[in-house]
Parts: structure tokens; sequence; C-alpha cells
């Protein structure tokens, strides 16, 4: 879904055309709807707010100077800026250079973020989900999600083969999307 | 297990970016040719942004927000000042006279060039001009606080009414609907450019705000189909690749 109209707001499709043709306003929307999404995952994997702060700015203006970036024919905004923040706060923790060619990143959610309720609804569903997850498939998924380490460091860090990591990984991450499917 | 499911059994891992050397690089070879291992990594990828949702809760202090947008004026400003700066290069005395000898014939056309120059930045003030006015637009129909208003006949109850511009060389399409009801549940509208010969053709979907307001502006179209009319049916929120029946709203080009 492409071009919504947004709850409380113009489409987040018109707001990147909008941007795209210079609109400081534009972005100004976009990053009251989108910001706290991205700065809390910054400040989730990076543990400082002063560094989770640059790094909304990086993705924000990043958006700005080429909003060609995203594609709103392949996804919405909201994930998008969410798997681009993650990426990028993982890069920055692991001090290594961006992983991925960022208009490579096409992210397939059908759900729209826009609304804060929404996000609210879906944030509680995402906390529960994880909370009656099996404890080690939960480390491990978080150790792959917000500390980027590799199965490899996983396996090594708590002694389990390789594929059983690669197995809880895999299953965690499907089950938050069946969750969402029902 | 096949080469496939080996690979697509990896795919979690890459979407996190937790897969190195020459097993990311065997995946990245075989996602470029395999279309539904693409699918599967752009729905890892959603899935993904759920993960992310779990940490909301703090949020961005003011100052953030007041130095993104300085920080965006300040590009913008630049942008606008920016003029071409001369690159000095160090040249050998002998060059440098050779130089001299070029800037004096070069002097004598100067005068030509000064007219371009200011052909040149007539045509750009026209064209800072127009962009001014295409941001205009766009800001006011796209503005959070802007007030939409049907006017009718007086004493007709408000009908819900949809107003496309086209511009077929452009591919643009801008769609402003009003009064609308609002779309039942898991479904939304979806707008169709009908062309004068073949399928119609997805033009955006939209779901009105509480007002019945919404908008659909350029929409991912192919280019230069001439349209024969504009139709709103609906669909599943995904949307659809041909309308399901009713129509609900139908406008013909004058």
């Amino acid at each position: 879904m492409s071009s919504v109209e947004s709850k409380g707001g113009p489409a987040d499709i018109a707001l990147v055309s909008a941007m795209r043709l210079g609109s400081e306003d534009a972005l100004a929307q976009l990053y009251d709807r989108y910001s706290p999404v991205v700065y809390s995952v910054a400040l989730r994997v990076l543990g400082d707010t002063g560094a989770a702060e640059d790094l909304l700015q990086e993705v924000f203006l990043q958006l700005w100077r080429n909003p060609g970036l995203f594609d709103s024919s392949r996804g919405n905004l909201g994930p998008w800026l969410a798997v681009i923040a993650r990426n990028r706060a993982i890069d920055v923790l692991r001090k290594r250079r961006p992983e991925t060619d960022i208009t490579d990143v096409v992210v397939s959610v059908e759900r729209d973020m826009a609304g804060e309720a929404d996000r609210t609804r879906m944030m509680e569903k995402v906390r529960g989900l994880l909370g009656t997850m099996p404890s080690l498939q939960r480390s491990a998924l978080e150790m792959a999600y917000f500390e980027g380490l590799s199965h490899t460091e996983i396996s090594a860090k708590t002694g389990e083969p390789l594929g059983t990591i690669k197995t809880r990984i895999r299953t965690g991450l499907l089950a938050l999307r069946k969750a969402f499917e029902t | 297990m096949s080469t496939h499911e080996q690979i697509a059994d990896d795919l979690p891992l890459y979407a996190l970016g937790a897969l190195q050397g020459e097993e990311r690089l065997a995946l990245e070879r075989h996602i470029d040719e395999c279309p539904a291992c693409r699918r599967e990594l752009e729905a890892l990828r959603g899935d993904m942004a759920l993960l992310a949702l779990s940490t909301a809760g703090p949020k961005p202090p003011a100052r953030a927000r007041t130095r993104l947008l300085e920080a965006v004026a300040r590009e913008h400003r630049k942008a606008s000042d920016r003029k071409p700066q001369p690159r000095w290069l160090p040249l050998p005395w002998l060059a440098a006279a050779a130089l001299t000898l070029v800037v004096v014939t070069l002097s004598i056309q100067n005068s030509g060039l000064r007219r371009q120059v200011v052909a040149l930045e007539r045509a750009t003030a026209n064209r800072q001009a127009e962009l001014q006015r295409a941001r205009e637009i766009v800001s006011t129909l796209t503005a959070s606080d802007a007030m939409h208003v049907t006017l009718v006949a007086s004493k007709t109850p408000p009908q819900p009414q949809g107003k496309a511009i086209y511009v077929r060389d452009r591919s643009s399409l801008i769609f402003l609907a009003s009064n609308m009801p609002a779309a039942p549940p898991q479904k939304a509208y979806e707008l169709w450019l009908i062309p004068t010969s073949g399928a119609p053709i997805p033009a955006g979907m939209f779901k009105p705000d509480a007002h019945g307001s919404a908008t659909v502006v350029n929409p991912p179209l192919p280019s230069g189909v001439e349209a024969k009319a504009f139709a709103i049916t609906v669909e599943p929120e995904a949307g659809s690749s041909a309308p399901t029946m009713p129509i609900v709203m139908l406008g013909a080009g004058e």
C-alpha cells in the first residue's frame, strides 16, 4: 500500500513527493511520524543517547538528500526506516562500513506504521510474543538483531551448535511473521 | 537438501547481516537469480521491522528535531548559494606565461560569454520560480492542516467526489477525493487508470481520513498511457492487479 492516506496527516508517499520538491515541512512531518522508531532502535543497539541522536540525524538527512533511496512502490516507509536504522546502528556498533547498499534494501510489509496507535498495538503484540518465546530462542534472536552477532559468534558465546543457533534465529523471525498473519 | 533449500535456510542470517565471506557471496549470487528467495528476503526484513518496534518507548529529545531541521535548512541555503569555484593548479612560470596568452584570447570572447551568462541566469530564475510554485502547490495539497472544502449547489447534501488530474506525457497523476465513506475493514479504495485500449492500470491505494478526504500523488504508472477514464473500486488493503466489481466511482476525460 504505497499511497494510503494515513491517519492524522497526509500519506507517506505524498510527503516523500513533497520532500523531493524540497519541502522541509514534509520532512518535518515524516520525522515526527517515524523518529521515535528510528531513535528507539538506535538507542537499544548503541546504548548511548548521543550516538542514537547522531544516527537519527544521519538516517533522516540521508532520506532528505536522496528521497529516491526509498522506493514507495515496493513497501512502506516506516518498516523501511526501522530496518535501515537497525542495520546502520549495527554498523556503528561494530565499527564497520555500511554493509548493504541502502538502495538494495526492500522491505516487504503491508502493515502501515504511520499511526502512533497502530505502532503501539504492534509493539505490544511483538513484546507479548517475545515474552512467550523460549528464552534460548529469544536470546539468540536478540543477540543477532540487537548486537549484530553472527551465528558463529553466538555459537561460540553460548556453546551451542551452529545449526541450532541458525534454527533458533529463523524460527524466531518466522514466529513474529506468523503472529501478524492471524 | 538442494542448493536452493540450503541457501534459503541462510536467508534470515543474511537479512540480519550475520552472514560473512563465501557464504554471503554465494547467497547474493543466488538471490540475483531466484525471485522466490528475493521475496522471502523482503518478507524477512518486514519481520525485522516488527522486531524494531519492540524497542518503542524512548522518544528523541526536542533538540534532535531542531538539529535536523537546521541542518536541512543550511543545506537548502548552501545549494541555492552554490556557485562554481575556480580551481587553481600550481603551474610553473612558463606554463603561467602560456596561460596568460590564453586568458588574453579568452577575454576577446568574454563579452559573448557574458551575454550567455545573462540568458542562463534568466532561465535559472524562471526555473526557480516554477519550482517554487510547484513546491507551494504540493505543500498546499499535502499540508496536515489544509482545510478541504467541496462546494456544491445549495441544498444538495455533500456527495463523494474524486478529482483526477493526469498529465500523460509526464505520467503524472494527482488525485483528490472528498466526502468519501470509510473503506470497509481490511479494505481500501484503489484508483484505476482506464486506458483507451487494454486492461485497467492500478493507480494507487487510498483510505479517506476522518473527514472523508484523501490524496494520491504521483503513483507509479507506466509512461505515456492515454487515459480514457479513471475509476475507483474497493479492494483488499494490499491492492489488486485487476479491479474487483463493482466500480464505486467513475469519471471519463473531457
